[in-house]
């Protein structure tokens, strides 16, 4: 089956796409990111605060025996529903620093909808932290290209 | 960890890049690989030794010359580099679709 989830890093910038396609009205999909109990149960983490509106803040944790092992927060700079959010996003001890989050709603048909988060870093280096991977920031054209080889030749 | 058996530490320099890329569409001697490059020839020797260690690059000898051979098998493990972040967001984005689904069939049924 065709992944549906796709990941769009390119080499030298400090942002990336992710794009999905969802099985989902698009005002279902929304919901997902805008309703506190259904970002506790796909997210796994606690609401312990949000605001959908245009200068409004929302913060997560998550604990894990009684510990807690995660923390992010953000502000909303604008909310559109069905359309838009687009919001800062930290996650608390960690070196990716301060991410800008654009995430765009959009209907496919009245039963598919389609979602596209494009994240800026601070830094290609903080986008590489984001990754797990010290070397993305490395990748150019000839990894491309080595990338198509090492495909076809799988 | 040894730094120069990675393989990913092997591929962020340009120069090492740039002879996977020549040696991805033909075999070359050491002596053939440094006449592509400005770089001094003890400078492509080191690169060639470090891609060697960290298994991007076969050496072959055949009669009095050794041959470097593109390795792509060792290549494909680094094409998934980005592999685990996808998977992570699928897995995410698998949930929150039968989250909504779920929900979508109980309010179906009020």
């Amino acid at each position: 089956m065709e992944n549906k989830t796709h990941i769009n890093a390119e080499e030298g910038r400090q942002d990336l796409l992710i794009t999905r396609e969802f099985d989902l009205p698009l005002e279902l999909l929304f919901k997902a990111y805008s309703e506190a109990e259904f970002i506790e149960e796909w997210m796994g983490t606690k609401v312990v605060k949000l605001e959908n509106k245009i200068h409004g803040s929302y913060q997560f944790e998550t604990s894990h025996n009684g510990k807690l092992v995660f923390k992010a927060h953000g502000t909303i700079h604008n909310f559109v529903s069905n359309h838009c959010i687009t919001r800062t996003f930290e996650m608390e001890n960690m070196p990716i620093g301060v991410q800008l989050e654009f995430l765009e709603f959009e209907a496919l048909t009245a039963n598919t909808s389609k979602l596209g988060i494009h994240i800026i870093y601070k830094s290609e280096k903080h986008r590489a932290e984001q990754l797990k991977l010290p070397f993305a920031y490395g990748l150019n054209m000839a990894h491309n290209k080595l990338q198509e080889l090492s495909i076809n030749l799988k | 960890m040894n730094l120069r058996r990675d393989v990913f530490q092997a591929i962020a320099d340009p120069t090492r890049r740039a002879i996977l890329l020549l040696l991805t569409s033909q075999s070359m001697t050491a002596g053939a690989i440094a006449s592509n490059f400005d770089t001094a020839r003890p400078t492509v020797s080191k690169h060639l030794q470090i891609l060697t260690e960290c298994e991007l690059l076969k050496q072959e000898q055949q009669g009095r010359e050794v041959y470097y051979h593109f390795n792509p098998k060792r290549m494909k493990e680094i094409a998934d580099f980005l592999e685990p972040f996808r998977q992570h967001w699928d897995s995410k984005f698998n949930k929150l679709e039968s989250v909504m689904k779920k929900h979508k069939h109980k309010s179906n049924g009020k």
